[in-house]
């Protein structure tokens, strides 16, 4: 009697470790974010307090010599950026996953799917040097004077390429996941009724999954604005409002990386880098959020 | 002797080298209840995916014989699978409700038929939920997606889906396995019910449901054909060992 008494208070003891051992990982696994936010807001402070948020956010003066810190043009480079990837991006991805769960036979599949792990899994660096040498010439010396237009080839246009080849294994295989979810009978009950394959995967397939595809393009959107060397690399890094396509452009991510550890002697260069880096940490959870709430939308209308 | 509706005659089907069914030969009469009975892999889904061929999608799949119905061949390599599907409504094991809402369901049948008009197709999708004998308990919530019903409602959603295309027959392939014996019991009635408009093929193992609703019954068993006739001789005087041995309760 007693033994077993004192067994079961060991076990209970053993339990509560274990289980506050696990709630303090999962705790510092919660904190980790607020921390980043918090020691980065501390960092933007000076400049906050320097300059004020709307003329940090909207101002596109960027004189830092002169104490002027306008990030306007480095927000609107970072979004055709984003934005141009995520175009080129999502027809090839839907097309592709489309194909190759409802067309193409199991074996091209089978021999896609480590082709697109081998491509998610190239160092981004790489990626920008083949941007490098295909698509900044394409860019610049085909694509351009074909439509009379001058350029060096390092583009948002280029940017925009570059982002979206890299994003292709990524979402690519999301949507792939989520097409071979949809059950077989859902497909049947429709050709059942005389529509055809096509007609069935529009409002079946697609129907059945949006919530998935947003949240796919969601969280390819968040990658895509946080995206640093490969972009950097093609873009051009000239400070100033991009007007069409084919000027350079400078997004957020690659100011920061090309410029923290320099220039830091300038006074508040270093607090108005930290403050790049909160607002795209800002961005890219506002992205999370929005995808997250999408998903929760448009499953209960399903 | 009634009409009969379908004649499958001497179809045989093969999944790569696996004779799924064979030599099968039936009559299927008009405007009854036919059951077809067996153990579970016997080739019942398979026969009833042949009847709208949707085996076509499985690519393994060969067959040979012929299904004659209105004087075409179904299994004719020319014959017109919209036109053939829509004749024949198909419920399945687990409903399947699809991703939209409970009028969509039943409107997504009706739009294959052409019909487009929201004021079109309010009436005709009321008519057919009435004909599933789902009506009285959706009537006030169309809009709602059509997952948030219970099972059983899915079910009798797909039903009326599946009449919406105006079909002559309805293809059931144990609809009922997946429900609660009330939800079952609402099903099997609206069968009996609809008869009269349609001819229904229905796939079953339960013994007691075949025996309720059956007009004709056939028994298949490892793909063959073993029996088959109207359901009073069938229950009572059957002619085989293995039927014999099946209503006795031996494959249970
Ligand atoms: N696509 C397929 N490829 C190969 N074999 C199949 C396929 N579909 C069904 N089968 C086989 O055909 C047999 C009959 O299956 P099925 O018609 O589903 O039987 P039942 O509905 O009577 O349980 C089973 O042995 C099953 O394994
Ligand atoms: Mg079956």
């Amino acid at each position: 009697m007693a033994t077993t008494i004192t067994y079961y208070k060991l076990r209970k003891i053993k339990d509560r470790i274990v289980s506050g051992w696990v709630k303090t990982m999962v705790g510092l696994v919660l904190l980790l974010p607020v921390v980043i936010a918090i020691s980065l807001l501390s960092k933007s402070w000076l400049i906050l307090g320097h300059s004020g948020l709307s003329e940090l956010l909207f101002s596109s003066v960027w004189r830092p010599l002169a104490g002027e810190f306008g990030f306007w043009p480095f927000i609107i480079s970072s979004v055709w950026v984003t934005f141009l990837g995520l175009i080129f991006t999502a027809p090839i991805c839907l097309l592709s996953a489309i194909y190759l769960t409802q067309y193409g036979s199991k074996r091209l599949l089978g021999m896609m799917q480590p082709v697109i792990d081998i491509l998610a899994g190239i160092p981004s660096v790489i990626y920008g040097v083949w941007g490098i040498l295909l698509i900044v010439p394409a860019v610049g010396s085909f694509l351009a004077p074909l439509l009379g237009i001058e350029t060096s080839g390092f583009s948002i246009l280029a940017g925009g390429f570059v982002l979206a080849v890299m994003l292709i294994p990524f979402i690519l295989n999301i949507l792939i996941e989520i097409f071979r979810t949809v059950p077989r009978d859902l497909f049947e009950a429709s050709l059942s009724l005389g529509a055809s394959k096509w007609h069935t995967i529009k409002h079946v397939l697609l129907g059945k999954t949006f919530p998935g595809i947003i949240s796919a393009f969601g969280l390819g959107l968040s990658r895509a604005f946080g995206e640093t060397i490969a972009v950097l690399m093609v873009v051009g890094n000239v400070v100033a409002i991009p007007k069409t396509i084919f000027d350079p452009g400078y997004p957020l991510p690659a100011l920061i990386a090309n410029n923290y550890g320099e220039m830091l002697s300038i006074p508040m260069f270093d607090s108005a880098l930290m403050f790049a880096a909160l607002l795209l940490m800002a961005i890219v959870i506002l992205f999370n959020i929005f995808s997250r709430w999408a998903i929760i939308h448009f499953e209960k209308k399903q | 002797m009634e009409k009969s509706k379908i004649s499958i005659r001497d179809l045989n089907l093969y999944f790569e080298k696996q004779h799924i069914l064979k030599n099968v030969n039936i009559e299927i009469p008009e405007n009854q209840v036919t059951v077809i009975l067996g153990p579970s892999g016997c080739g019942k889904t398979t026969l009833m995916k042949t009847l709208n061929r949707l085996v076509d999608l499985h690519d393994n799949a060969r067959f040979s014989g012929s299904i004659l119905f209105e004087g075409i061949d179904i299994l004719h390599p020319a014959t017109d699978l919209v036109h053939i599907r829509q004749k024949m409504g198909l419920l399945s094991q687990r409903p399947t409700p699809l991703p939209m809402s409970i009028f969509g369901n039943v409107a997504y049948g009706l739009k294959l038929k052409g019909i487009r008009h929201k004021k079109n197709l309010a009436p005709l999708v009321e008519k057919y939920l009435r004909e599933a004998n789902l009506w009285e308990e959706v009537k006030d919530r169309l809009n709602d997606p059509a997952i948030r019903l219970s099972i059983g409602q899915q079910q009798r959603l797909c039903l009326a889906r599946g009449l919406a295309v105006n079909p002559e027959i309805i293809l059931a392939d144990e609809p009922t396995s997946a429900l609660d014996p009330i939800s079952a019991r609402i099903i099997e009635n609206q069968f009996v019910e609809l008869k009269k408009d349609y001819t229904i093929v229905l796939v079953t193992h339960v013994l007691r449901q075949a025996r309720r609703i059956a007009d004709y019954v056939v028994f298949m068993y490892l793909g063959d054909v073993v029996e088959q006739g109207p359901a009073e001789a069938f229950f009572n005087n059957p002619t085989q060992e293995k039927t014999k041995e099946y209503l006795g309760g031996a494959f249970n």
